[in-house]
């Protein structure tokens, strides 16, 4: 299909739009509970009340809020529901028809969590039906491809994304536009381009929202890579622990190559680029580029020493981009509405906008799009409304298992890879656990040492022995069976672990210890028997008889 | 074929291009440990003792996969590196069941003689004593998982070399094993030819011939009775 049939589909669509759309939200998270009943008794009450021509009920993606879903959406009339029951669905419709109060939590759409955010990648999530390529196209979708296409270069293509800013939103932060250009300057000849879905840190979802919520973006973020680094063929390696994504992702494959999108001669031009999707067996290591290429090779997934890196020689051999889902999701914007626009988001470093999914001891769990460089405390406090309870917070997690700990003086640090690094965390793919008061810090530790030692692949030694006597260590100190040695050790094994492991798991594994030790000492020092020497005297330590 | 030139250890080496820094050292006359590194297969770069230190590079690299580049400063022993080194044979010593003194290979076993170049005396972790099997089911070898320290040296040179590819790892971390067909006892592998590239390519005694174990060493005591016999009643039976 050539461009004008596509924006005639769009424009059909718009005029079928009803005057007011009922957004029920059926991601993952609403789903389960129950979010699927309250869309069809939402489609019931409208049919019985009659008004079939002026309300249509829209299944969405992820509004954000998933804390208290199932959420209802009624944009026009700047309705929002909270925890809504199948029962409540005929209330709503009713009091749409009626006016008046219905018998359902009311929600307020301009809380600092909506009011705060700046949606970039979540721009259509949960405003349009994920599964109808229609709705993408109104929403203006697929504009930045045709625009790359047929108004650009691919040498300006990646130039753009240079000009952006635009950095990794997997967890390192390499400029993505010095990655597509080490690609596209490779020599000509099979190159591939893989969209890391595999998100895997404990505590965060906002790739798994973005694929269940605008699956479309994420293929003409690839598709627009394909063209820049000359790639006719990508992949997108999602985790099979992420079963509607898969699904929306293989329809929205379908319905694009139906309509000409990808596939041969995209939009009717020289260009050719397909995607076909690769699922994970569940191995968090899979996340690290070389073992994800493993994997998608058919082999085990376990990494191989860089360089050379995939850029050089991945895939098959092949130079391969490999981006995670949000970078992805980052580019169609950017093409359409230009590099300047979105530098100017953010700060001097980081630019653009990051989601976060917030979870744990916070009042409005959920995923929020905010722009680099707002404060924790600002995300904490008043987007995320404090500790339910009135508790205080203690510290936050970002990063996950690669990650560490910040404890709450430090909340006014600004959100950018910069800084959370400096502080010993890292942003990583946006995993954001809140603590409070009660929180032991040591079992955080344990918490994600117990993690890595299960997920390290066992091929380096340092990571496999060094992650499990680790293990070993902080559950002696929690059993209050260790002394200041055992604290010594562990801080050795943390720095020998970092810097002598093979791949990325076992390099940053030790951070959530090491951030809690340099933040939270005392608390592992009180857990020490009461005879040991305290490691700071310089003693020998005696274990006590 | 161009060369290259470069420092290792202060000693000015000339080698070809596409050397690696393992090889570079060997030609300079300095020795650097490994385990899972191995002539004639490829390289892993998965036991991490092999790592140097490089003139402007932040992280330390294996010399096993690193090439040598033109210019190259690079140091194979710093006390940083030397403990580190002791760290990964103290965590191995820690991690399976090594116990020289029953051992095939003692006296001859990679592992013991670099715990002995790394100055490993004791090893400061946790021995985990983990249950592991023992593999007598092929005829002619076996393998003993407690001595296996995973350097995937037997699945490359099966894989390899022979193009049997008889060998291979399962499971993750702590529970990673090397297995002989899809996890099935060794001697029921038809793909094995039973050339044995994996008892001369194993580093310790974990993949073994059989008849050389401690075990089996059978001591013929009734042959010096029958000797007696013979001498002393001309009777030359057993």
């Amino acid at each position: 299909m050539d461009w004008s049939e596509l924006i005639e589909i769009a424009e059909q669509e718009r005029n079928a739009q009803k005057a007011i759309r009922v957004h029920c939200c059926t991601s993952t998270g609403c789903q389960a509970t129950n979010s699927i009943e309250v869309k069809k008794r939402l489609v019931a009450a409208v049919k019985e009340a009659g008004l079939n021509a002026e309300v249509q009920v829209v299944g969405v993606g992820c509004p954000g809020l998933c804390g208290q879903g199932p959420i209802v959406e009624i944009p026009s009339e700047g309705l929002q529901y909270q925890k809504v029951t199948p029962d409540q669905a005929e209330s709503i419709v009713s009091a749409l028809q009626n006016g008046g109060e219905a018998d359902a939590l009311q929600g307020d759409p301009n809380h600092p969590f909506f009011s705060r955010q700046v949606r970039i990648v979540q721009e259509n999530s949960g405003k349009i039906d994920p599964e109808r390529i229609e709705e993408y196209l109104m929403a203006e979708g697929y504009q930045g491809l045709h625009h790359a296409i047929y108004e650009m270069t691919p040498a300006e293509v990646v130039q753009e994304i240079t000009k952006s800013g635009l950095r990794g939103r997997g967890g390192a932060g390499y400029p993505t536009g010095l990655k597509w250009a080490t690609v596209a300057k490779m020599p000509p000849g099979s190159k591939y381009v893989i969209c890391n879905a595999d998100e895997g840190d404990p505590g965060a979802f906002m790739d798994r929202s973005v694929l269940e919520s605008d699956p479309h973006r994420v293929l003409e973020g690839m598709a627009i890579a394909g063209y820049a680094v000359g790639a006719t063929q990508g992949y997108i390696y999602v985790r099979a622990e992420y079963p509607l994504a898969i699904s929306r992702l293989h329809k929205a494959i379908q319905q694009a190559k139906r309509k000409g999108i990808l596939g041969a001669q995209i939009f009717g031009s020289p260009v050719d680029f397909t995607i076909e999707i690769r699922v994970g067996a569940g191995a968090f290591v899979c996340g690290e580029e070389t073992a994800l290429i493993a994997s998608v090779e058919g082999g085990r997934g376990t990494p191989r020493p860089r360089p050379p890196y995939p850029a050089v020689s991945g895939l098959k051999g092949c130079p391969t981009l490999i981006n995670n889902v949000e970078t992805l999701a980052n580019i169609p914007a950017i093409l359409r509405k230009g590099a300047d626009w979105f530098s100017n988001i953010g700060t001097d470093t980081s630019k653009g906008t990051k989601i976060f999914s917030v979870t744990g001891k916070i009042r409005n769990t959920g995923l929020i799009e905010v722009p680099m460089g707002i404060s924790l405390r600002e995300i904490v406090e008043d987007m995320g409304g404090g500790v339910p309870g009135g508790g205080k917070v203690k510290a936050i997690q970002t990063g996950g298992p690669s990650g560490g700990c910040i404890p709450e003086q430090l909340l006014d640090t600004p959100v950018d890879y910069d800084s959370l690094k400096k502080l010993g965390s890292i942003m990583g793919s946006g995993g954001m656990v809140v603590m409070d008061d009660s929180t032991s810090m040591v079992q955080v530790a344990q918490f994600y040492m117990e993690f890595c030692r299960g997920e390290t692949c066992g091929k380096c030694i340092p990571c496999r022995a060094g992650t499990v006597q680790m293990y070993q260590l902080l559950t002696k100190i929690l059993n209050q069976q260790a002394t200041a040695a055992d604290v010594e050790k562990l801080k050795e094994l943390c720095g020998m672990v970092a810097a002598t492991s093979l791949c990325g798991l076992g390099q940053t594994a030790p951070n959530p210890v090491m951030s809690t030790l340099h933040y939270f000492e005392n608390e592992y020092l009180e857990l020490l028997q009461p005879a040991s020497v305290r490691p700071s005297n310089g003693k020998v330590p005696v274990r006590p008889s | 074929m161009s060369v290259v030139t470069l420092k290792i250890n202060d000693i000015d080496v000339a080698v070809e291009a596409g050397t690696t820094l393992l090889d570079a050292a060997k030609e300079a006359g300095v020795r650097i440990p490994t385990l899972c590194h191995l002539d004639g297969v490829s390289d892993v770069g998965a036991c991490r003792l092999c790592l140097v230190q490089i003139e402007g590079i932040p992280k330390l690299l294996p010399a096993c996969v690193t090439e040598a580049t033109e210019g190259m400063n690079v140091t194979t022993e710093t006390p940083e590196l030397q403990e580190y080194r002791r760290m990964v044979v103290e965590m191995l010593f820690a991690e399976g069941n090594h116990v020289c003194a029953v051992c095939v290979a003692n006296e001859h076993c990679e592992l013991q003689d670099v715990a002995i170049e790394v100055g490993m005396d004791h090893t400061r972790f946790t021995y985990r004593f983990p249950e592991r099997e023992v593999d007598i089911s092929h005829p002619q070898f076996g393998i003993d998982h407690n001595r296996c320290i995973l350097c995937t040296r037997c699945v490359r040179v099966c894989d390899e070399i022979e193009g049997a590819h008889v060998w291979d790892v399962s499971g993750r971390g702590p529970a990673a094993k090397v297995i002989t067909g899809l996890n099935q006892p060794w001697g029921d592998v038809d793909a094995c030819t039973a050339c044995g590239k994996c008892v001369d390519a194993c580093p310790t005694g974990s993949i073994f011939r059989k008849g050389t174990t401690v075990a089996e060493i059978d001591r013929d005591r009734g042959k010096l009775d029958f000797l007696v016999t013979a001498r002393e009643e001309k009777k030359w039976t057993r």
